[in-house]
């Protein structure tokens, strides 16, 4: 397949991360046209209604909109790409305490462990 | 347009293929009918075909009883390999197209490009690949309102399979055809499909969306299908 896809979660969602992430690193422009459904569903190996689905989650995120007869596009809202900045890291900080606490490590040691990492990856 | 079984029983011998079956398919739906080898996935899909029929219970197709008619509006890939070997390529596909009065030359054109198939090529010397390549072309170039693929990804590598995938995106026609795929490759089939039904020697256990199933119960389809099994075979020890 084209993409691989996680187990647990739903499909359309890991999606609507890829096309946050696209636009985050710039290779998806604010005010662009996203791929057709169909387009995406080839290039993504998955079917079009998971595409559609993860297009209305967007749309209800206000991260795109789709203007009749023309397509999907994403936003210019200037303050989008910080609040997804933002809210993609809050989602990385909260896989890793969840995770670190799931062996028992305390506030304290997430904090220095993350502390030393940094250190020692500079 | 819809398929239906109901109660469907069909016996090789003294060996139940399927066991009191009943299962609906409805049109812009691409299913996933799962389960190991020889637990009765060909026989649905030949009954649906009209190529079997069933000892009791009934398929229907529209509303109307399965039969070597309704099979006009049916395309079927087989699990087998059924090609004239001296034939080339564009040979193959003119045959086909001679059977088949929904045939769409301009489709098998585009999916032979697609594919990169050489058209002057003799079947014998195909690849593997290339063999599972033409086979798809002349099922998916049919303007049929049903198309069923028996292991459409058997034996071939990713790279083959990803060319299937997406051909199989850009040709089905959503708002007219129902797309019912048969194989045991779960993980690999999963991202198609709408619908999975699993089916296990001969008894439907159990059959979900496929978004449904990660949203409400975290489940991917292998997962899902293994839990199946496993109570399947608690109860019937």
């Amino acid at each position: 397949m084209s993409s691989e896809f996680q187990s647990s979660q739903p499909i359309y969602m890991q999606i609507v991360d890829r096309i946050i992430i696209d636009i985050l690193q710039e290779k998806q422009s604010l005010g662009g046209k996203m791929p057709s459904v169909r387009e995406m569903a080839i290039k993504m190996g998955v079917n079009p209604n998971t595409i559609q689905r993860a297009y209305s989650e967007l749309e209800r995120m206000d991260i795109v909109e789709t203007r009749r007869g023309q397509g999907t596009f994403v936003l210019e809202n200037d303050d989008l790409l910080d609040q997804l900045r933002d809210s993609m890291q809050k989602e990385f900080i909260e896989n890793y305490v969840q995770k670190m606490k799931e062996i028992g490590a305390s506030n304290q040691q997430m904090i220095s462990q993350l502390k030393r990492y940094l250190k020692e990856d500079e | 347009m819809s398929i239906k079984m109901e109660a469907v029983t069909k016996k090789y011998g003294k060996d139940y293929a399927l066991k009191n079956v009943s299962i609906s398919f409805e049109k812009g739906r691409i299913y996933g009918l799962i389960g190991p080898n020889g637990s009765g996935k060909s026989t649905a899909l030949k009954l649906i075909t009209g190529l079997a029929f069933p000892d009791e219970g009934s398929v229907s197709f529209n509303n109307q009883t399965v039969s070597r008619k309704t099979s006009d509006s049916i395309a079927y890939l087989t699990e087998l390999d059924m090609f004239y070997e001296t034939f080339t390529v564009q040979e193959t596909i003119d045959y086909v197209a001679s059977q088949f009065t929904d045939f769409n030359h301009e489709k098998a054109t585009l999916l032979l490009k697609e594919m990169k198939l050489d058209t002057t090529k003799k079947v014998k010397t195909l690849s593997k690949g290339n063999r599972g390549r033409l086979k798809l072309v002349t099922t998916l170039a049919r303007d049929a309102e049903v198309i069923l693929l028996d292991e459409p990804f058997s034996g071939l590598d990713p790279l083959v399979r990803d060319s299937i995938v997406k051909s199989l995106l850009r040709y089905l026609d959503f708002d007219h055809q129902i797309l019912l795929i048969a194989t045991h490759e779960i993980n690999e089939i999963e991202p198609l499909l709408d619908e999975a039904i699993a089916i296990y020697y001969g008894d439907i256990i159990g059959q979900e969306k496929v978004e449904e199933l990660r949203e409400e119960q975290g489940l991917s389809v292998l997962e899902w299908f293994k839990q199946l099994v496993e109570k399947f075979e608690g109860e019937n020890k």
